[in-house]
């Protein structure tokens, strides 16, 4: 229940559009119970000529146009009241179905939006961790039921009560009698429906666990296909979906024989109940306690309350899975955003670098970096080699602020990097990814996106820089192409190429490289570097690299090995110390003695 | 990402596709003559109730009398028994055709999809067949057994009816029942709308779950280029849309539905005035009247299902369209009447006419193009004798995986031929071929279930023993006895719970355990530690040893053994001999050698690299 107050929440903004579609469906079903009445009515005094058992203000209605002898004569005056009662119904129940939809889609988009807006903007050790596909569930199908709930059962629910409350008050103003008889099995409906959905909640669950075998099955063979014609195991393929595939039709045909035992028992309880009601009625009616009309009447309501009753234990079923779905929707929303404390710095940022002491651990408590400590001038070319998992990542991830360092200090231009606004820093540090992500726009739009409104020259400029340019424009649509689209897939390396230029496109004083050309060739690699230091002289490089070409060019070359800074210097000074980067050295230098050994 | 054209359907009644699936409740015939038979049944019992109610009123209320009361209470009950009877059984047989429907298709589909040929697969998306397999089938089923069960009884109710309401009194049934045919037009252009535009709001719901996908996948790219307000921005038109599309079929909805009950009340307006009229003049009956009153009500709600039958049979014809296209794609490659006779087909092999197999292959003026006119090899020749191994060295894209494709008949040459054993393989079956060949890919696939299970794949009646021998010799045997429940661990969802080095080594048993004469390896790029990787090398060397094997190599190791390396480029083979050979000639083998020695000799040192 604790969720519900979620929804509550959620529903701020259109709680008043609910309470007006509530209220229609009220006023409307008022409307629905009216028309048997006037039925009642021109049977009984109309037609029949006794005398009316109805409240002293309708026959002074009545009697205002003339009394009962004049509708008598225009009976059609009846049709019509009959006919205008159904139709204000339908105004209120058109109202309704509008009033509702629009308040539960308005919810179900504000719900996606926050879940989109939250997803983005996470910490960043969420998305290491984060498991998309389940994620995408919570915020499409978990959604979509909360969205049915409000949409139809909980308006239901509305109705439902209301015509509880008209009937009862309307039939014992009637009849009191007859109202008990009425009433009698449908607190016994109620319960037997409630009580045999949630039994068959179960036999719903193994039906749709046996559909999910299908489906892997099904998709598994599909994927696999290689390995299954490789072993010709066709046959054996064959046999194990027929297998599934009967074990699926066994539970959907039990489902459906709960299901018929069911409908039939309370399609019985639902008609005995109406036969009930017309034989006592007919009974009294000839004994003379009630009239023919209230008879009619009775029935009718008979037929209108039965329908609701027995929804009941389905939205009843249907509350527990929305309970569920808002709890597993309050989780992302509940999520940690990656936002400053307190209002940032936005100082001037011109790339003079200096980091000392700087320690930090990932929250399962493993030290990752441990007393980093150097200093780089606006303008240099900072290179970090050095094993998988030895922190070099994570450096570049704390320059960033993807995750804030727990102690030491990181200082750009003499300001602490913690104090400075997050999105201010990012702006003004360009970062291209181990494995950058394209988005599934055309290649124009991906690289727009990292300034809006920058001019084309601009963006040919960096895609030449970035040794993309010619690929591009090979491309049948050239820089319109669609990522992803059937055809054009890009290489690792054009990926990682179009993601330098996007990065290029703005006037970052601080560039971070992280792995960013592995699988870019040598020589494209070298030229990479060469026209970005034409472009501009005064931009911070950091570049994580293997390659010693790279390496060496470096002003400054850092080793790190297990979370520390092992070796610091310059390419020269480096070379003549054991260790590990003479070992890469090395090895890259002396391939041709290795090779006729 | 892939985007797959969707074929556009006609929306007109297509005959042909109604009488073919028609063909799959044949077996159900039974099932369908008794649910028809209940349903005109229920019909006619609904129909019977109100006249229940009226020879009440004349017969009891009118007369003054309880003569006879108990004897209709009982034939009340007794209806009422009858109808709850009929109801169960509607259920169970309409389940019957709905189930037993679904299963037959399904398993004629999948049959299908286990011949049609790779070029198949290679441009068909998984996610669509799995569509045309899971929901579309489903679709189908519920339409054809519930659908059916709506119509007969919403049609007994209303031929019922009007032929009751007919015969007691023609003009108060004319009068009365004159509002159904404008009733029935507004209720076909309602439905069409509201399936028009739940079909729209449908589209955007999916294109919003490729934004929640993208934006989950991407959010690391995102935060870097500080995206985040603008990808909401974008976002937000979605869910605008979204919310506009879905209000839009919600107010068709919410505009048809009053439509309908007021139109009803038309006509139960005019059989009160009619009928009013009649029984003062004592034309007919109060029970009449009341009776009107009562069908006139309960006429109008099989309009409205009916209404709603036929826009979900066209969402059904499509779907049949989609499934039935499936099921009739033909394989490209299919072996010739006198094979299947001789050799039999992958379901049922003749093995005992199997001709044992040597492993001398040839490829013969080899040419091959894909579908969409690319060519890939031209005149290739090549003759690999019994026993020799053979390392495929060359760029993505040089034709490596098209000449194996085309050694495992996944592909046919478009011209010239090849030969094992000098017999050009499209002479013996498909499943002779692929019996004797294993294979084993570049991304190991493995299914759901044990370890035991799927290394079982390679010769179903393995016995366990067969098997602890086979991930002994490629040193699986050790890891497999850490786990959780040794052999009997379950791998998880296509292998989801092991580690890629320990799916490549369950797969090299797979393939010892098939014990193949020609063997194929697609040797993974993805990198493993050193240690694992030293243990796949020992195990690989295992496999190919007295086999006639191709690998698509990237390991030197695996490469230098081979007894030959050919160098592809451009579909033709550049550089041809053992490692000593093209090492002294100095040409692409070369150079290839000597830069990827680094890398290796790097990646010991400083681990995992992205190469």
């Amino acid at each position: 229940m604790k969720n519900f107050r979620l929804l509550w929440d959620f529903m701020k903004g259109n709680r008043l559009l609910y309470l007006a579609s509530i209220i229609s469906i009220g006023i409307a079903t008022i409307f629905s119970f009216l028309s048997p009445l006037v039925i009642r009515y021109t049977i009984d005094t109309v037609i029949g000529g006794n005398a009316a058992n109805v409240p002293l203000w309708v026959i002074n209605i009545i009697d205002s146009i003339g009394g009962a002898e004049t509708l008598r004569q225009k009976i059609w005056l009846c049709s019509i009241a009959v006919v205008l009662l159904s139709l204000i119904n339908g105004i209120f129940t058109y109202f309704k179905g509008k009033w509702s939809a629009v308040a539960s889609e308005s919810i179900a988009q504000n719900m996606k939006d926050m879940l989109y807006d939250k997803l983005q903007n996470v910490t960043y050790d969420y998305y290491v961790k984060a498991e998309t596909g389940d994620l995408i569930q919570r915020c499409t199908s978990d959604v979509d039921t909360v969205r049915r709930f409000l949409s139809m059962q909980l308006v239901e629910v509305g109705r439902a009560i209301f015509m509880l409350i008209m009937a009862i008050s309307i039939m014992f103003s009637l009849d009191v009698r007859m109202t008990v008889v009425s009433m009698a099995l449908i607190p016994g409906i109620f319960l037997f429906s409630t009580l045999y959905y949630m039994k068959v909640k179960d036999s719903f669950l193994e039906c749709d666990e046996s559909e999910g075998k299908l489906t892997t099955v099904l998709q598994e063979n599909l994927t696999g296909v290689r390995v299954v014609r490789a072993f010709a195991r066709q046959q054996y393929e064959r046999e194990k979906f027929d297998e599934i595939n009967r074990d699926f039709r066994g539970k959907v045909t039990h489902l459906i024989s709960l299901l018929a035992w069911y409908w039939s028992f309370s399609d019985f309880l639902s008609m005995l109940q109406t036969g009930i009601v017309v034989v006592l009625g007919v009974y009294w009616t000839v004994s003379g306690h009630m009239t023919l009309g209230t008879l009619v009447v009775f029935t009718t309501y008979e037929g209108m309350l039965l329908w609701p009753v027995r929804q009941m234990g389905r939205i009843l079923t249907d509350m527990g899975k929305t309970s569920v779905a808002l709890g597993r929707i309050k989780e992302i929303l509940d999520e940690q955003l990656d936002e400053d404390e307190e209002e940032g710095l936005k100082p001037d940022i011109q790339g003079n670098i200096e980091f000392s002491h700087v320690n930090f651990k990932y929250e399962n408590g493993k030290e990752v970096l441990h007393d980093i400590t150097f200093k780089v001038k606006k303008g240099q070319t900072v290179a970090i080699l050095g094993p998988t998992g030895s922190g070099k990542s994570t450096l570049m991830h704390l320059l960033h602020r993807l995750y804030d360092y727990e102690s030491g200090s990181i200082k750009i231009d003499g300001v602490e990097l913690r104090n400075i606004d997050k999105k201010w820093l990012r702006e003004k540090i360009g970062i291209v990814l181990q494995e950058p992500f394209l988005y599934s726009k055309t290649i124009k739009e991906n690289l727009k996106m990292a300034k809006e409104g920058v001019d084309e020259d601009r963006i040919y400029q960096s895609a030449r820089i970035a040794h993309i340019h010619d690929v591009i424009t090979s491309f049948e649509k050239g820089y319109d192409t669609l990522v992803g689209e059937r055809g054009v897939t890009l290489s690792g390396g054009q990926k990682q190429r179009v993601a330098i230029a996007r990065a290029l496109i703005k006037d970052c004083p601080i560039l971070i490289f992280d792995d960013s050309l592995s699988a870019v060739d040598t020589e494209t690699d070298a030229a990479i570097r060469k026209a970005l230091k034409e472009r501009k002289k005064d931009v911070t490089t950091f570049i994580i690299s293997h390659r010693i070409n790279t390496l060496s060019e470096a002003d400054l070359i850092l080793v790190m090995e297990e979370g520390r800074i092992t070796e610091m210097g310059k390419h020269e000074t480096l070379v003549n110390k054991p260790g590990l980067y003479r070992r890469i050295w090395e090895i890259q230098n002396t391939k041709e003695d290795i090779l006729t050994a | 990402m892939t985007t797959f054209q969707e074929q556009e359907y006609s929306k007109k009644i297509d005959l042909n596709l109604w009488r073919r699936l028609f063909k799959y409740v044949i077996p159900y015939k039974k099932n369908l003559i008794r649910l028809t038979m209940v349903m005109v049944a229920v019909g006619g019992i609904d129909v019977i109730f109100p006249l229940m109610t009226r020879y009440a009123i004349d017969n009891f209320v009118l007369k003054g009398s309880f003569q006879g009361l108990w004897i209709f209470a009982a034939v009340y009950g007794l209806l009422v028994l009858a109808q709850a009877t009929n109801v169960k059984l509607l259920a169970l047989n309409a389940g019957s055709i709905e189930t037993g429907v679904v299963y037959d298709i399904r398993r004629e589909g999948f049959d299908n999809l286990q011949q049609l040929s790779f070029s198949y697969y290679d441009r068909t998306p998984v996610g669509w067949m799995m569509a045309r397999m899971t929901s579309d089938v489903q679709r189908i089923g519920d339409t054809i057994a519930w659908g059916l069960v709506d119509m007969v009884w919403g049609f007994t109710m209303m031929v019922g009816i009007a032929v009751v309401m007919l015969t007691i009194n023609v003009k108060l049934a004319l009068i009365s029942l004159s509002v159904v045919p404008l009733l029935a037009i507004v209720s076909v252009y309602f439905q069409q709308k509201i399936l028009k535009a739940h079909r729209k709001v449908r589209k955007i719901n999916s294109r919003i779950t490729g934004a929640f996908n993208e934006g989950i996948m991407g959010a690391k790219t995102t935060k870097t280029l500080v995206r985040e307000k603008e990808n909401l921005m974008e976002f937000k038109e979605l869910t605008l849309d979204m919310f506009n599309s879905s209000v839009k079929a919600a107010i068709y909805s919410a505009v048809y539905l009053p439509l309908v009950v007021t139109l009803g009340s038309i006509g139960t307006g005019l059989a009160m005035w009619y009928g009013g009229k009649a029984v003062m003049l004592e034309s007919i009956s109060y029970g009449t009247l009341v009776l009107f009153i009562s069908y006139t009500i309960q006429f109008f709600e099989p309009v409205r299902d009916l209404a709603r039958i036929f826009s979900e049979f066209q969402s059904a014809q499509a779907s049949a369209e989609r499934i039935m296209s499936l099921i009739d794609t033909k394989p490209e490659i299919t072996d010739t009447p006198e094979v299947l006779e001789k050799y039999g087909d992958v379901f049922q092999p003749k093995k005992e006419n199997w001709p044992e197999i040597k492993g001398n292959i040839t490829f013969k003026n080899v040419s091959f193009s894909y579908k969409d006119g690319e060519k890939v090899l031209e005149n290739f020749n090549l003759d690999v004798k019994a026993g020799q191994s053979i390392a495929l060295v060359g760029e993505t894209g040089s034709g490596k995986s098209t000449i194996v494709n085309l050694l495992c008949r996944f592909y046919e040459p478009v011209s010239g031929e090849i030969l094992i054993d000098g017999v050009n393989y499209k002479e013996r079956s498909q499943a002779w071929l692929q019996s004797n060949l294993g294979y084993v890919l570049q991304t190991p696939h493995l299914f759901s279930g044990t370890v035991k299970d799927n290394i079982r794949y390679g010769r179903l009646d393995a016995s366990n023993e067969d098997i602890i021998n086979a991930a002994k010799m490629v040193n699986a045997h050790d890891f497999i006895m850490k786990l959780e429940n040794g052999y009997d661990t379950e791998v998880g969802e296509g292998g989801s719970r092991l580690s890629t080095g320990e799916k490549q080594l369950i797969s090299f048993a797979r393939a010892i355990l098939a014990d193949p004469r020609i063997f194929v390896l697609d040797e993974a790029t993805s990198s493993v530690d050193t240690e694992t990787e030293k243990i796949i090398q020992d195990a690989i060397q295992k496999v190919l040893k007295g086999r006639t094997s191709f690998i698509i190599a990237h390991r030197l190791s695996t490469i230098r053994s081979a007894d030959r390396i050919l160098v592809i480029s451009d579909g033709k083979i550049i550089e041809d001999g053992n490692h000593a050979k093209l090492m002294r000639e100095k040409g692409y083998y070369y150079k290839l050698y000597t830069n990827q020695f680094m890398e290796e000799q790097e990646k010991e040192i400083l681990g995992k690299t992205n190469i």
